[in-house]
């Protein structure tokens, strides 16, 4: 019983990441590039956490700035994503290269600050 | 330096009389360490028995218990000097005064010897000094023994010849060539005086007497003032020595004058004359009436009676004369103890017998709730009980509520009780309650006036302890980790086959392109360079003109972008 419970949430699963996956792989490819863009980012910000786990927040300043400028980056791309996904009926006036300017001007903002920030 | 500290007190004490103003502070812990100072033997023992003789004087004259131990090699350098042959006489006059002090062991035939030697020396003598040293150790050697005979048969001639070098204002010349007179040759000439009065083996001629008395008045005529009071005798005299201060003179002249006093006892002398200046008929003074006035001060008043029944017609004038006496005298005290008592009317639970004026070193301890009781019986020379100007301090409240180790002193003292003494007691341990919040706090310590201007203590400075830092390693390895990201952004970049197609073909949108991705490039280059060494005014002026231009050139691209896109939607 148990096992064929277990057998059953395992299959649900690989059958419910595979309609992810294939449902995924119709994502445009710019959308994709978002996404992978927000991963990367995401990543770098853990491995910062790690290291201040590992070693101390003694230069606190500096590590608040690397990790909020791969999470304040991560959470603009994913704004661009909102703004340039066709599927998405609320913007579909504003045109991508808009979007994508709001970006950039967002992102160098940003790092001004954090450049202040980082000591 | 040494001398004028020696007699500083004594000075001070004897002026304080007639120099009501002057300010008299106690001795305290500050003078015996700064004499201590003063006095530090190299290799244990001092330079000279002068110095040694200062040394010593200065120690029993401040009260200090912890004196250097110099006794072995002072009373062998002392024996050295006494038995030498060849020593000069104030070497003699010296040692014999060191020898006072710490009683050495000297054989009567050695005081014979050096007594002999002094007599010779005296005999010789043409200069104060040689009368001063000669005069000063057969005193002393009078003062150490009594097996040897230090009676003085010409006295009369030795004060006549001392006598001598005076000058008419009551200061005295140091030998007769030399014209200059001085303070210091006064008290020095007096003290010797003193010594040839106290030796003489028969009367001193009374005239003698009197006419040094007058010379006294007259150096009392040449005292000077401070402006606080304090009277000195002022030194003008550079000699051989070099100059003597004020101070050592006034100590000179207070010895000489103290001696003096000292062999000079006087009685009651009554001068009657008739009016006309004659000498009067045979009568008598007396005695009418002797009463205390004040607390310790005695006057008398006499009155005058003619012994021959036919005079009594005669009147005097003057018949009352008020005299005032002070009176002095020696108090014993005895049956003293001190005791640390539960209540007032409580068993003692220490009690200690004291050995009053002699060394005493008890050790106590007490509480608040404790009393102590100090009790000693003091007695006048005619079997009464006296009792002293002084008092007892209460004390709890004066400790602030300090626990520690006390040291207890004893003062008793009178004006009229010559032999007054500070006596330290010994110590207690006090074990007192915390200090109430409203009580008084402490009064600062007061700063030790000879260390005022000494080196204070050395600040040393304490910076923080640097933040643990991780190895060197550790970080590189992570800076490396953090590429890893990127690499595989880029790798999936490839997967994901993106490329730069979209980039403008012909010239001039190419061109606007590039220089939008340059723009963006130089705005990051400029927040690199503003972490490593610009400032934000700097770096804000910079990015508005990069601004300027990236909005520029950013419209031109992205509206050309713009337009492809809805060219071929339209399309």
């Amino acid at each position: 019983m148990g096992r064929s419970t277990t057998t059953t949430t395992t299959k649900d699963a690989q059958a419910l990441f595979h309609s992810l996956r294939t449902a995924y792989v119709a994502t445009p490819t710019n959308l994709k590039i978002i996404d992978l863009y927000i991963v990367f980012a995401i990543v770098t910000a853990l491995i910062q956490g790690v290291y201040m786990a590992l070693v101390g927040s003694f230069p606190f300043n500096s590590f608040l700035s690397g990790v909020l400028s791969c999470v304040g980056t991560a959470v603009l791309a994913v704004c661009l994503r909102i703004q340039v996904n066709k599927e998405n009926k609320e913007f579909k006036d504003l045109p991508p290269e808009r979007a994508f300017a709001d970006f950039v001007l967002c992102n160098l903002v940003l790092h001004l600050v954090i450049m202040n920030f980082l000591g | 330096m040494a001398r004028n500290l020696e007699f500083l007190v004594v000075a001070l004490l004897v002026f304080a009389s007639s120099c009501e103003s002057a300010i008299f502070n106690p001795v305290s812990e500050s003078h015996r360490s700064a004499a201590l100072e003063l006095f530090s033997p190299a290799d244990g023992s001092f330079g000279s028995l002068e110095e040694t003789y200062e040394a010593l004087k200065t120690c029993e004259v401040l009260g200090i218990e912890k004196k250097p131990d110099i006794r072995i090699s002072a009373c062998a350098s002392v024996v050295d000097t006494l038995l030498s042959t060849s020593t000069a006489v104030k070497d003699l006059f010296h040692a014999l005064r060191v020898n006072g002090i710490l009683k050495c062991e000297l054989n009567d035939e050695a005081f014979a010897g050096i007594e002999s030697r002094l007599k010779d020396s005296l005999n010789n003598a043409n200069s104060l000094l040689d009368f001063y040293y000669s005069i000063g150790g057969l005193v002393l050697i009078k003062d150490q023994t009594s097996a040897v005979d230090v009676l003085l048969t010409d006295a009369d001639k030795i004060s006549r010849s001392i006598k001598a070098l005076s000058q008419s204002d009551g200061r005295w010349r140091l030998n007769s060539n030399n014209p200059e007179s001085s303070n210091d040759a006064a008290g020095k000439a007096l003290e010797a005086l003193a010594g040839v009065i106290s030796l003489a083996s028969s009367e001193i001629d009374q005239s003698l007497i009197a006419t040094l008395k007058n010379d006294i008045a007259k150096l009392f005529d040449g005292v000077a003032r401070y402006d606080d009071g304090t009277c000195y005798f002022d030194e003008k005299l550079v000699d051989a020595r070099g100059h003597q201060g004020p101070l050592s003179a006034s100590a000179s002249v207070v010895r000489g004058i103290t001696a003096f006093a000292e062999v000079t006892t006087e009685s009651l002398n009554v001068r009657v004359s008739t009016v006309l200046g004659s000498s009067a008929p045979p009568l008598t003074v007396k005695l009418m009436q002797t009463f205390i006035s004040g607390s310790k001060d005695a006057s008398i008043i006499d009155q005058i009676v003619f012994d021959d029944p036919e005079q009594k017609k005669n009147y005097a004038t003057g018949g009352r004369t008020k005299v005032p006496i002070h009176v002095t005298g020696a108090i014993t005290i005895d049956s003293a103890e001190i005791a640390i008592l539960d209540s007032d009317i409580g068993s003692p639970e220490t009690q200690k017998k004291l050995d009053l004026p002699g060394e005493n070193a008890v050790a106590l301890s007490a509480n608040h709730l404790q009393k102590l009781m100090l009790s000693f019986r003091l007695t006048t020379p005619s079997g009464h009980a006296f009792k002293p100007h002084q008092d007892f301090l209460g004390l709890v409240e004066k400790f602030y509520y300090l626990s520690g180790k006390y040291d207890i002193q004893l003062t008793v003292g009178d004006s009229v009780m010559e032999n007054s003494f500070l006596q330290p007691l010994g110590h207690i341990e006090l074990d007192l309650p915390d200090a109430p919040e409203k009580a008084a706090r402490p009064p600062p310590q007061p700063v030790d006036p000879y260390s005022r201007y000494g080196p204070k203590a050395e600040i040393t400075h304490i910076f923080r302890a640097p933040e643990k830092r991780p190895p060197r390693e550790l970080s590189l390895a992570f800076l490396g980790l953090v590429f890893l990201p990127l690499f595989g952004f880029l790798a999936g970049l490839f997967y994901l086959r993106a490329n730069l197609k979209n980039l403008p073909k012909s010239t001039v949108p190419a061109t606007f392109a590039i220089l939008f991705h340059l723009g963006i490039a130089a705005v990051l280059a400029l927040y690199a360079l503003f972490w490593f060494k610009l400032d934000l005014f700097t770096t804000l002026k910079a990015l508005g003109l990069l601004g300027m231009f990236l909005m520029f050139v950013g419209h031109k691209t992205l509206s050309h972008l713009a337009s492809t896109s809805a060219k071929l939607k339209s399309a």
